[in-house]
């Protein structure tokens, strides 16, 4: 059995963003990149499955230079291999060219038994390539998964949907994105930090897999980003002067709440 | 205005991603496992035992070593897990310095093969906590002078004295007691709990180091036999070496309780309000305060950085690390006066971090060779002059 991970490098959450002078990207220059959250989940599970059935894992990312940080972070929390599809500053944000590329990219390193993902990449919060690649793959797939068990050729998953659970089987190979709560994923350790620096990292270009990332990025892409805007800055709010008469107090709350705030 | 980088002199690009990704490693788990508790653990004089395995998951426990399957990490990466848990807590980043720099640095250096393979991989995996007992109740600048015994006795050795202000003294489960045996010679012993006459008391009423355990160790006729001899310690150059070991840590880790007070008084400045409704970072007096600490802690963390690369090159020596032992802590010590002054009431309460990095950095300051010690160490380099034994008048 082996598995494999969708890694997106995403901007830490905690970072400060700027819209870019090109008005349709974010500002780079001071943002930290972090492994998206989702995907550490996705991880950790496929660690686990390694652990619990000696399944090797392979980390795949399609992304700049920098993305090689988020593979060496992988590497030390226990995958066994990387693989960097170099690129992506042409497909930024649109799902279907990343999910054509990463998709590619499965097929030349697999085969796999199980893909896993995050069920949203941080920052773009699309909740699409993961689903997208499957179907590029013709493999099922189950998104949102907070509970897994892999048994012989199928899964089953639990995934929350509106007011509830729904309990899933899937027959293997398919590909599993992974919501929060699936598990508490690992810290690296020092150890395998350390031993992560030795492992090489397989690196391709697009073209290496058969895919013309310019077509994908020109006349095929199926997403632009036109333009990012920050939200508009908080306001000070309002603070009702209580202590002389409360219940006018009150009554000017439940007006607030009704007829500005609209939340009654 | 958005705040500039804080790092004006690029230090992160003096790190490799391995450094920089061991130091962030350990800053979320202390930010996670750490940072939420902290302040009830230090208030309640409480050691966070439970967090040994994790710890030790992390393998934070003799980092630098290569044998037995450890991380074998450069000097600056483990410096840099120093800082981050001393960003923490002092209390937790001494627990991780004695267990590695003073327990597990002198059985790989002096121990046995029987002995090495008996406790590292038990100190690495939590499973076994070492102490270090050099200072006594009436010797600790001066530990040359110590009272501590070791005779010959049949087959084995009888220890006899006391050791205070012993760190993981009551938890540990095998104390590095160093004594002086017949011929005048300091030696190394490996005391595990349950030493018939090997008894450990702590010390109560700590106002420092308080998520720390701080003890007295009592060795009254303590049989030992001859397998629990360090063979190759000999000489009280052995104990200070694994000071110097110890005290490079230090040196981060200080920097690390400099951080934590300076962000703290950063953030607070920004935000507290006085006087026309505008944030006291904007008067003058304040701003030169968290100058004061940006540039002491950029010049203090250049030179623990360029400590850590000569280390890696087997050429520190320990006046350099004395140097930088007593710049960090004073560095840290003053941080934290002015971090509290920012504070203002709000500088004395546990609601902040600052009280508990002050109260912490007077140990980290006495400890490991107080700040004047290592004036006179750096003094006597400079001319040639040791004055650690004050001038006695001539009785002619
Ligand atoms: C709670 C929720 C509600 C939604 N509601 C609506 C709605 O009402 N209407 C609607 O139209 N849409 C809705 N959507 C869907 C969503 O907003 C859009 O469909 C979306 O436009 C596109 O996707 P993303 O998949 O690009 O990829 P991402 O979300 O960015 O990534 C998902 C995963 O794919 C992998 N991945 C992504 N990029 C890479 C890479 N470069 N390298 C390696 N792996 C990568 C990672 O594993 C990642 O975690 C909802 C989504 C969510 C989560
Ligand atoms: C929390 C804590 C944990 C500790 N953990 C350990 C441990 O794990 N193992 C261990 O062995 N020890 C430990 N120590 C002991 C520590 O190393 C000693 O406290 C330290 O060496 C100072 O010794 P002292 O307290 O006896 O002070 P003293 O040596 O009595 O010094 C008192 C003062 O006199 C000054 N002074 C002394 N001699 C001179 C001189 N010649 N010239 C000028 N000034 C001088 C000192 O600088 C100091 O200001 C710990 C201490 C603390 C507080």
């Amino acid at each position: 059995m082996k598995s494999c991970v969708l890694m997106a490098y995403v901007p830490d959450t905690a970072s400060v963003i700027k819209v870019a002078a090109a008005g349709n990207r974010i500002e780079e220059a001071d943002i930290k990149w972090i492994v998206s959250p989702y995907d550490e989940y996705a991880l950790e599970e496929a660690i686990r499955l390694k652990e619990a059935k000696g399944a090797p894992v392979t980390v795949l990312t399609y992304g700049p230079e920098r993305a090689q940080q988020g593979l060496r972070e992988c590497l030390a929390r226990g995958a066994d291999a990387a693989v960097h599809v170099k690129g992506g500053e042409g497909t930024f944000g649109d799902a279907l060219a990343i999910a054509k590329v990463l998709a590619a990219a499965v097929r030349k390193s697999g085969p796999f038994d199980i893909i896993f993902a995050g069920i949203q990449g941080v920052g773009s919060d699309n909740a699409l390539v993961g689903a997208m690649v499957a179907e590029l793959l013709d493999v099922p797939h189950v998104t949102g998964v907070v509970k897994l068990e892999i048994g012989d050729g199928a899964i089953t998953a639990h995934r929350e949907i509106e007011g509830g659970t729904e309990v899933v089987t899937a027959p293997l190979p398919c590909v599993v994105t992974a919501q929060k709560g699936l598990n508490e994923p690992r810290y690296p350790s020092l150890k395998g930090i350390m031993a992560a620096k030795k492992v090489a990292i397989q690196a391709f270009v697009p073209a290496d897999l058969g895919v013309d990332e310019g077509a994908l990025a020109g006349a095929g892409a199926t997403c632009r980003w036109k333009a990012l805007a920050l939200p508009p800055a908080k306001s000070g709010g309002v603070i009702l002067k209580g202590e002389e008469d409360p219940a006018a107090a009150a009554r000017e709350l439940a007006r607030l709440l009704r007829e500005q705030a609209k939340a009654i | 205005m958005p705040a500039a980088s804080l790092d004006l002199f690029a230090i992160e690009e003096l790190l490799s991603d391995e450094e920089r990704m061991v130091r962030d490693t350990v800053r979320n788990w202390v930010r996670e496992r750490v940072l939420p508790h902290i302040e009830a653990w230090a208030w309640e004089e409480r050691f966070p035992r439970e967090l040994v395995p994790e710890m030790a998951g992390l393998n934070l426990f003799g980092a630098t070593l290569k044998e037995y399957g450890l991380p074998g990490l450069t000097n600056v990466a483990y410096g840099l897990v120093m800082q981050e848990l001393e960003r923490g807590d002092s209390g937790l980043r001494s627990f991780v310095s004695v267990q590695s720099a003073l327990v597990m640095h002198p059985i790989m250096t002096w121990g046995s093969q029987e002995q090495k393979d008996r406790w590292i991989p038990r100190l690495a995996a939590g499973e076994a906590v070492g102490c270090f007992g050099l200072t006594e109740p009436d010797f600790g600048s001066n530990p040359g002078a110590m009272r501590t015994r070791a005779f010959r006795d049949g087959d084995g050795w009888v220890l006899g004295g006391e050791k205070a202000w012993i760190t993981n003294g009551s938890i540990a489960d095998v104390a590095v007691v160093w004594a002086r045996d017949d011929d005048g010679v300091v030696r190394g012993f490996l005391v595990e709990r349950g030493a018939p006459g090997f008894t450990a008391v702590d010390h109560k009423g700590k106002y420092s180091l308080r998520a720390a355990v701080t003890s007295q160790l009592v060795l009254a006729d303590c049989r030992v036999p001859e397998s629990s001899r360090l063979p190759g310690a000999a000489g009280l150059k052995c104990p200070l070496g694994c000071l110097t070991q110890a005290r490079y840590g230090i040196a981060w880790g200080a920097l690390g309780s400099a951080l934590a007070t300076f962000h703290a008084a950063l953030d607070y400045a920004k935000t507290r309000v006085q006087f026309g409704g505008r944030p006291i970072a904007s008067h003058q007096i304040i701003q030169e305060r968290l100058v004061w600490m940006a540039n002491e802690i950029t010049k203090a963390q250049l030179m623990v950085w360029r400590l850590g690369r000569l280390k890696d090159e087997g050429k520190a020596t320990f006046v350099q690390v004395s140097q930088a032992k007593r710049n960090s802590c004073w560095v840290a010590r003053e941080c934290a006066r002015l971090a509290r002054e920012i504070h203002g009431a709000n500088g004395i309460v546990n609601e902040f971090p600052i009280m508990r990095h002050m109260m912490n950095i007077e140990s980290v300051y006495t400890y490991e060779g107080t700040h004047d010690m290592h004036t006179l160490i750096l003094g006597e380099h400079l001319t040639g002059i040791p004055a650690f034994m004050p001038p006695i008048e001539s009785r002619e």
